[in-house]
């Protein structure tokens, strides 16, 4: 007999509570929250004008990332991971949440909480068919009108000239502000940190995180439709 | 004054239940919530109807027996207050007011506005405890306690276990009580031994019972008649964490204080 549970059953222990779910939710949030972070950056590249040798940055930076094959697969199969876990054990969540309440209130009237937490389960799965079209429209070129591979600014100006696919992405945005506006903090909740100093602080930065990176992404689409960007 | 009242009427655990309206005049501003229904159930008896049942014991914000749902608000408007420490000043003459029980698969309706809490004595059973020796009293400050913990054990040991805050989580989790009952035990040195396994358990309980997932939304520690705060839901996922990960089956047959 051993003498301590093995490591998987102490996993299963953990994951099989509602504790151990969002936990893994918080996990896999902030491997999320990091790669929306560092997307948004790369992005606003579009925004730099042609070098010397009549190449946009973002071309450039498009290649750098495909030459980079441990980088790109190694980010990929990360994130595939993390969004599978977010998906998997916010279903679970969401099934145990429609349970507990089997009948609903004829009034019921929040007084503390902000509209991002309770929409969660709103705010996420339509992110998530957004991620597949965003997929298909840029990674792919499946549902994009002229799409030529690794020609990003290209891409991107032809994608978001078309005023419906720019109005999908900035909706899609406003709503990964809310989810972040909640899941930023909460996230922190989540794996047992709280303290009356930093908590308000962290709740603070994680509103400015939300709208920053919201703007950053909305900004090239409006960048497009106005003509801003060529 | 005058108000109209939308009662939930459920006769029985398996009665459907449905809201019925009542007219109620000459309400006195200092009444409390439950007095008004007094009123009104005197009416209803002297009509020959049958009485609106709710749960209440003190009468004085302390015993966690009463509350029910006011306008979509646990415990009504005034926040730090249960509904029998809660006046008839706090409305408007010709108020409308929905009256409804606590909403959760967990508490189901006994009767009317009466629901069955029992589960919380469950979750309670389940790790509420700490190990004592028995014998003498101990002396009384035999074991030094930091101020700051105890000032929180104190703070989360006011949970009067009424149930609002299940009530008021969209999701009908009983986190904020159980992280109060494990922070209240979990934060003092006598509650040392079971800290880790005690919110395991809890936290099992909690789940078994059919309370749904904390989400973070913080609505519980607003209608919280105590003020308990959610700093005692993340402590509580600290100590299921680390309980979890660390978890040994037991080496030996005894050994245990
Ligand atoms: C861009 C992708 C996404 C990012 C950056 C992200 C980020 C986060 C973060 C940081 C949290 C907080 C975790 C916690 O409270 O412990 C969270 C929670 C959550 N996410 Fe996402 N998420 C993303 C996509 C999704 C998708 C596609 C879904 C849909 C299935 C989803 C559903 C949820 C739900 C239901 C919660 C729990 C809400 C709560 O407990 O308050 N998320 N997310
Ligand atoms: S009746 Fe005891 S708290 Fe209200």
């Amino acid at each position: 007999m051993s003498s301590s549970a093995s490591t998987l059953a102490r996993a299963a222990r953990l994951y099989e509570a509602p504790v151990g779910k969002k936990a893994v939710m918080a996990i896999s949030g902030v491997i999320l929250f990091g790669f929306v972070l560092g997307h948004m950056l790369g992005n606003l590249q579009i925004f730099l004008p042609p070098g010397i040798d009549g190449k946009f940055p973002i071309d450039a930076y498009g290649e750098a990332l495909r030459h980079n094959q441990p980088l790109l697969y190694g980010t990929r199969v990360v994130l595939l991971i993390a969004v599978i876990a977010h998906i998997i054990s916010a279903i679970q969540l969401a099934t145990l949440k429609i349970a507990a309440r089997p009948v609903a209130y004829a009034r019921y009237t929040p007084i503390a909480s902000s509209y991002a937490s309770r929409t969660m389960y709103w705010s996420g799965p339509i992110l998530a068919a957004f991620i597949v079209y965003h997929l298909l429209h840029f990674t792919t070129g499946t549902v994009h009108p002229s799409f030529r591979d690794l020609h990003v600014h290209d891409n991107v100006i032809a994608g978001f000239s078309v005023w419906y696919v720019s109005a999908f992405y900035i909706l899609a945005m406003v709503l990964l502000c809310l989810h972040l506006y909640h899941g930023i903090w909460s996230m922190t909740q989540s794996v047992g940190f709280s303290h009356p100093t930093y908590t308000p602080k962290i709740k603070l930065g994680a509103k400015a995180f939300a709208i920053v990176i919201a703007a950053g992404n909305i900004s090239i689409p409006l960048s497009v439709l106005f003509g801003v960007v060529k | 004054m005058r108000l109209t009242l939308h009662i939930w009427r459920q006769k029985s655990p398996t009665d459907k239940g449905r809201m019925v309206p009542y007219t109620l005049d000459s309400v006195s501003g200092h009444m409390s919530f439950l007095e008004m229904l007094d009123v009104l159930n005197e009416q209803l008896i002297g009509k020959g109807e049958e009485p609106v049942a709710f749960d209440h014991d003190c009468r004085e914000g302390i015993c966690g027996s009463c509350g029910f749902v006011i306008n979509g608000v646990a415990h009504g408007p005034r926040r730090g207050t249960t509904v029998c420490q809660l006046h008839m000043r706090e409305f408007e003459d010709n108020a409308e007011l929905y009256l409804e029980p606590w909403r959760a698969a967990a508490f189901p309706v006994i009767k009317d506005l009466v629901v069955n809490r029992s589960a919380f004595d469950r979750i309670i059973a389940s790790g509420g405890y700490i190990s004592v020796p028995t014998g003498s009293a101990p002396d009384g400050n035999a074991i030094p306690v930091p101020k700051q913990d105890s000032d929180m054990a104190m703070a989360a040991a006011t949970c009067i276990g009424c149930g609002a805050c299940v009530a008021a989580c969209p999701n009908a989790s009983a986190s904020l009580f159980t992280s109060a009952k494990i922070s209240h035990l979990g934060l003092l040195p006598q509650g040392q031994p079971e800290r880790h396994s005690r919110a395991v358990r809890m936290v099992a309980q909690a789940k078994d019972e059919g309370f749904g997932n904390c989400t973070n939304i913080g609505e519980c520690e607003a209608v919280c008649p105590k003020g308990i705060q959610i700093e005692n839901i993340a402590r509580m996922n600290r100590d299921f964490i680390a309980g979890a990960a660390a978890y040994r089956e037991a080496q030996a047959e005894a050994g245990a204080g």
